[in-house]
């Protein structure tokens, strides 16, 4: 940081002045509210004729899982999905917020939504925020040019690969990644791919857990895989359905009919405008 | 190790960029390893970066500040380009770079060399590092991996060289540097720009020189572990 003489204010962008104290007072052990993160497990990869994106399914708040079955793969476009990771919070808005300016975009010049305009967009707010937006993204979709995959990281920076992972389960999904990928996979191999690696993450990573999110994209055609897999099913459901079997008990009831307590004339001015 | 502090750290390249001058033009080379704290982000990045048709770009440090600056200097030059109806020389590419560079140079961590051909000036190389100034060399080199390499081209660079002899001079530095520097790695990516115009070129591990104690690269480890010749782990 320079040292003027004077403090001048920036010329131009956000202020990140609160920040820097918020930083300061943690340090001086003042404990902040912690945020649902998704401590997550999130993938893509480039298959022979489009994009699977794959996420698991766990939100947590701290040490406690606060969702069991969250939805971590976010709609962008008809032809463009994202996976996030990081506060769920900051993926949830960035992803809402990007969606619907591609939204007015196809609006406006009546053509599918590209997967570069989409990045450019994601990365131009993230850039902004400074890293303050935590939000780390996979992004696939297909489009007129082709297939893409990207990754998005919370400062801004942007990737092109042919298989991405993303999360605190990254380091065990792409394990499986880099000694299963190929060029030219079939959709079955794919899916089994991304479902591997996913679980993968599910197992090895405390942060991440739950169910199996699969996302197929092809040339004018997804397939939304919800639950794709479920290796952790509840082995005890309770057989009395933890309703009450007897139904509320009516202890009194009371009539009060209007017309004795009000005065009804009949007639009358019309009201005036 | 913290690896979750790292794996929060913002995404920085520790990289080794070269650019030369030879007789006629231009060649430019990185390594391709991008990191967050100790975690290998990406093995096969690409670092050098088009500006125009015949100017390209080498970026260190943050990952996040150097696509932005190149990405604003881009579209500055193609405006620049119309306007002009002209390409742009590497002279005007290089001076918007180090506008963005030290004009914001309170928010940027990125070092960046320009280099290009242009008809009025030939093959040029600019090194602009941290602070935003501008420095016109026979040869620059960058990043973290730059500092093994000094006294290598004090000793290795010459004046006229050839095309072949700077390539061949760019894919030995930056293996030099791989080979010692932990934050460089990958693959070895060079560009060369002359009047002919671009030429993009690519040389994996395999493709590389060995230097001391370098063992020779396998594709996989299932590879080792498939081969009938002595197992070097017995895995039962």
């Amino acid at each position: 940081m320079s040292k003027s003489a004077v403090e001048v204010p920036p010329r131009c962008g956000f202020s990140f002045d609160l920040c820097r104290r918020n930083a300061m007072l943690s340090e001086k052990g003042v404990k902040a509210p912690s945020y649902r993160k998704t401590g997550t497990t999130i993938v893509g990869l480039v298959f022979q004729d489009g994009v699977i994106l794959g996420a698991d399914t766990r939100a947590t708040e701290g040490p406690i899982v606060c969702d069991k079955n969250c939805e971590k793969i976010h709609y962008m476009a008809p032809n463009i999905y994202c996976c996030g990771a990081g506060t769920a919070a900051d993926t949830e808005a960035v992803t809402d917020m990007v969606s619907s300016q591609l939204q007015l975009h196809r609006y406006h010049t009546g053509r599918e939504s590209r997967v570069i305009t989409a990045l450019t967009l994601l990365k131009k707010h993230l850039f902004n925020y400074q890293g303050y937006v935590q939000a780390a993204l996979v992004l696939g979709g297909v489009d007129v040019t082709g297939p893409h995959l990207h990754t998005i990281y919370p400062h801004g920076s942007t990737d092109t690969l042919p298989f991405a992972t993303m999360g605190s389960g990254s380091l065990a999904a792409m394990s499986v990644f880099e000694s299963k990928y190929k060029e030219g996979l079939t959709r079955d191999e794919g899916i089994k791919i991304v479902a591997e690696a996913i679980c993968s993450g599910i197992f090895n990573d405390l942060g991440s857990g739950s169910n199996v999110d699969v996302c197929v994209i092809t040339k004018g055609h997804k397939e939304y895989l919800r639950n794709h897999l479920l290796p952790n099913p509840r082995t005890y459901v309770s057989a009395k359905d933890y309703s009450s079997s007897k139904k509320t008990e009516v202890l009194l009831t009371k009539i009060t009919p209007l017309k004795e307590k009000v005065e009804v004339v009949e007639g009358g001015d019309a009201m005036e405008e | 190790m913290d690896l979750k502090k790292d794996l929060d750290a913002p995404h920085s390249m520790g990289t080794t960029i070269i650019g030369v001058t030879y007789d006629g033009g231009v060649v430019l080379g990185a390594d391709s390893r991008t990191s967050t704290g100790v975690y290998v982000a990406n093995r096969a990045s690409d670092k050098i970066t088009q500006l125009t048709d015949n100017v390209y770009v080498c970026r260190s440090g943050s990952a996040a500040d150097s696509q932005i600056v190149s990405d604003y200097v881009r579209y500055f030059l193609h405006q620049h380009t119309i306007q002009q109806g002209q390409p742009a020389t590497v002279k005007v590419a290089a001076n918007l770079v180090r506008l963005l560079s030290y004009n914001n140079k309170d928010m940027l961590q990125t070092g960046m060399i320009v280099g290009g051909w242009d008809k009025y000036n030939g093959g040029k190389i600019y090194g602009i590092p941290l602070g935003g100034t501008i420095i016109e060399q026979p040869f620059a080199i960058g990043g973290s991996g730059s500092s093994y390499l000094y006294g290598f081209f004090d000793q290795a660079w010459k004046d006229g060289m050839t095309k072949d002899e700077a390539e061949q001079l760019v894919i030995k530095a930056v293996s030099l540097a791989i080979a010692r520097d932990g934050a460089s790695g990958g693959v070895v990516r060079t560009v060369i720009i002359n009047s002919e115009g671009v030429s993009r070129n690519f040389y994996p591990g395999d493709k590389l020189p060995l230097w001391y104690e370098e063992l020779e690269p396998q594709n996989s480890l299932l590879d080792i572990l498939n081969a009938s010749s002595p197992e070097p782990m017995n895995i039962q």
